[in-house]
């Protein structure tokens, strides 16, 4: 065991936020903000502080995909939050720097929206329960 | 109030060995805002994993930067092993941290040479990376692989390095160290070199921390914190502490680097002289179900990976997020109300790796 | 008292005059690889069973294995020598060697024809039966 790492899931975009304020005042550091299609888009904050790993889990419906920025609190955040516009097609609000999906010059748009394989894997899950 | 001014810096610059564009806005010669943006070499390496079983994606992970590739599949696999939960044996453990450590070595080596072309010091580039010549000839003989190496696999290493070969290795650090100590001076001493690197990109310790800088750049911003402290591999077993240097600015970064080197060396000497004998690998049965985030410190600073499994051979997802990402944020705070001469040596002191940052 | 910078450059241009060079003639001088530099996937022609395990094991699909043609075939291009394939190998007929293979313009598909050694005889008849 390399080190312990608790996630924890939260259900409200509001509190996610608040949650984030909560670790920008108590001096921990965004670390990753991470995003896995699964049947849902699943977003995760990660923290750090004296090399305690912290992360909150966020979930996104796939359809009409959107969620608020957390660059108020976290400048460096746009890097990320720009990332996953381009990249998995989520909307983004409240960016400090809106790139409006410039930030990877690429000619496919959100080419990671589409794992066939998760998509299916994620059926084959519903379809057990 | 002189008119506002966007010039276009990159892709095709002297100064980037890769490609990455910034819209710099200067007023006189001064820098007041920079906008970067990436995706020329993005290549969707992370899609692979829908076609690469979770064995076959540590060669992909490998191939995701050329500098740091063996600490990339190391990454992968420790990641891997720890939703497997397998028992890595000691011995691959402490070859994974020589490896490593031989990588920040040439890496550093590699970016004080490019730092010295920077200032247009091209002989002492030169100089540099004739010492480094050493280490990768330690690499080709004891991996097979100068750039790519492919010793990593899950559950351990693939080639063993005898006992006696370690002790020769010592030996050539100590020869290189010998002949690196003069070019450092240089880097220490020199006038130009100062006079080049000195105050220029501040960045403010706040700063550093608050914006998620890692690596050379936080610890030259006097923030001490080194993913390598998280004890993985062989780390909690070796005696170090993360070199800090506090004038914030281009020059401290280069001596961050700098002393770094002489660290990994010693880290060397102390795994070579308790590296225990046994078995290099592990044999792993099934597949990864479960999550975890793998970081460790590259030569640029701490690289953080999340790979999720499901119970077959492919992942669900590996996302690697690698120093240069979080160091673009700092980037662009330190270039703002800079001199645009200071620019090209200002994005340089960050040792930019496009590629790793596109994945 | 510190070194006169002008004794010291010389000394430093004297050394590096006189001194071995650093770098190779290369054409002239072939370079020298150690025993492990990974070089080129090579195939003893008389062992190899045609399994095809290793183009199976091979991540990079460089390896194909005709069976009824009784060719092996490899894609030097694609090779990542990662030698999977020499791991797998049960024959142990693949071995890699420490010369790189050499620069091509146009990519090629290298086939190599196999005579795999005669099969034992399977026995007709179970001994009991008769």
């Amino acid at each position: 065991m390399i080190e312990k790492q608790e996630t924890v899931t939260i259900a409200s975009q509001d509190e996610l936020l608040k949650k984030v304020a909560e670790m920008s005042s108590s001096g921990y550091r965004l670390v990753l903000i991470s995003c896995t299609k699964l049947n849902h888009f699943q977003v995760d904050y990660s923290f750090d502080k004296n090399y305690e790993f912290r992360n909150f889990r966020f979930c996104v419906p796939v359809e009409k995909p959107e969620m608020k920025s957390i660059s108020s609190v976290f400048t460096n955040a746009f890097t990320y939050e720009n990332e996953i516009h381009d990249l998995f097609g989520i909307e983004v609000h409240g960016l400090n720097i809106n790139y409006g999906g410039k930030f990877y010059r690429i000619n496919i748009k959100a080419p990671f929206s589409t794992l066939k394989k998760a998509v299916a894997v994620a059926a084959t899950e519903e379809g057990k329960k | 109030m002189p008119k506002r001014t966007i010039i276009p810096f990159g892709p095709q610059h002297p100064v980037l060995p890769e490609p990455i564009h910034l819209d710099i806005a200067i007023r006189d010669e001064k820098v007041v805002e920079a906008i970067p943006s990436l995706g020329f070499i993005h290549r969707g390496l992370e899609l692979l994993v829908d076609k690469k079983d979770f064995n076959d994606m540590c060669f992909v992970a490998e191939r995701i930067c050329g500098i740091c590739s063996f600490i990339h599949g190391q990454g992968y696999c420790q990641g891997i092993e720890e939703i497997m939960n397998v028992q890595v044996p000691d011995r691959a453990k402490y070859l994974r941290t020589i490896w490593a450590e031989l990588s920040r070595i040439h890496s550093h080596i590699l970016w004080l040479g490019l730092a010295a072309d920077a200032a247009g010091f091209e002989s002492l580039f030169m100089h540099s990376w004739r010492v480094r010549e050493k280490v990768l000839d330690i690499f080709e003989e004891t991996t097979g692989g100068r750039v790519i190496f492919g010793v990593n696999k899950v559950g351990g290493v693939k080639r063993d390095i005898e006992n006696d070969v370690l002790k020769r290795i010592v030996g050539t650090l100590k020869d290189m160290e010998a002949e690196f100590k003069p070019l450092a001076n240089v880097f220490i001493d020199d006038y130009s070199i100062k006079h080049r690197f000195s105050n220029v990109g501040m960045l403010s310790k706040e700063d550093a921390y608050k914006l998620g800088a890692v690596g050379p750049v936080l610890r030259g911003s006097g923030v001490s914190i080194d993913a390598r402290k998280l004890g993985y591999a062989a780390y909690k077993e070796l005696n170090f502490e993360p070199i800090v240097e506090n004038s914030c600015d281009c020059y401290a970064r280069t001596i961050v680097r700098v002393r770094e080197v002489y660290q990994s060396v010693d880290l060397i000497k102390q795994a070579v002289d308790k590296i225990p004998d046994g078995p290099i690998d592990q044999k792993v049965t099934g597949s990864p179900n479960g999550e975890f985030f793998s970081r460790l410190e590259q030569p640029r600073g701490e690289v953080v990976y999340y790979m999720r499994g499901n119970g077959t051979k492919n992942l669900d997802r590996y996302r690697v997020r690698t120093p240069t990402f979080s160091n673009i944020a700092p980037l662009v705070k330190m270039l703002e109300g800079c001199e645009l001469a200071d620019v090209p040596v200002i994005i340089l002191t960050i040792d930019p790796c496009i590629s790793c940052t596109e994945r | 008292m510190p070194i006169n910078p002008f004794v010291k450059m010389t000394s430093t241009v004297i050394k590096h005059l006189l001194g071995p060079t650093a770098c190779k003639m290369y054409p002239v001088e072939k370079p020298v690889f150690f025993a492990n530099t990974r070089g080129h996937i090579a195939i003893e022609t008389n062992k190899c069973i045609l399994c095809t395990l290793c183009a199976k094991k091979c991540p990079t699909y460089a390896i194909q294995v005709d069976k009824p043609g009784k060719a092996w075939k490899i894609e030097r291009t694609k090779c990542i020598m990662c030698l999977a394939c020499v791991a797998c190998c049960p024959k142990k007929c693949l071995t890699s060697e420490n010369q790189y293979s050499a620069p091509v313009t146009v990519k090629v598909v290298e086939t190599f024809n196999v005579e795999p050694p005669a099969a034992p005889k399977a026995p007709e008849t179970c001994p009991g039966k008769e």
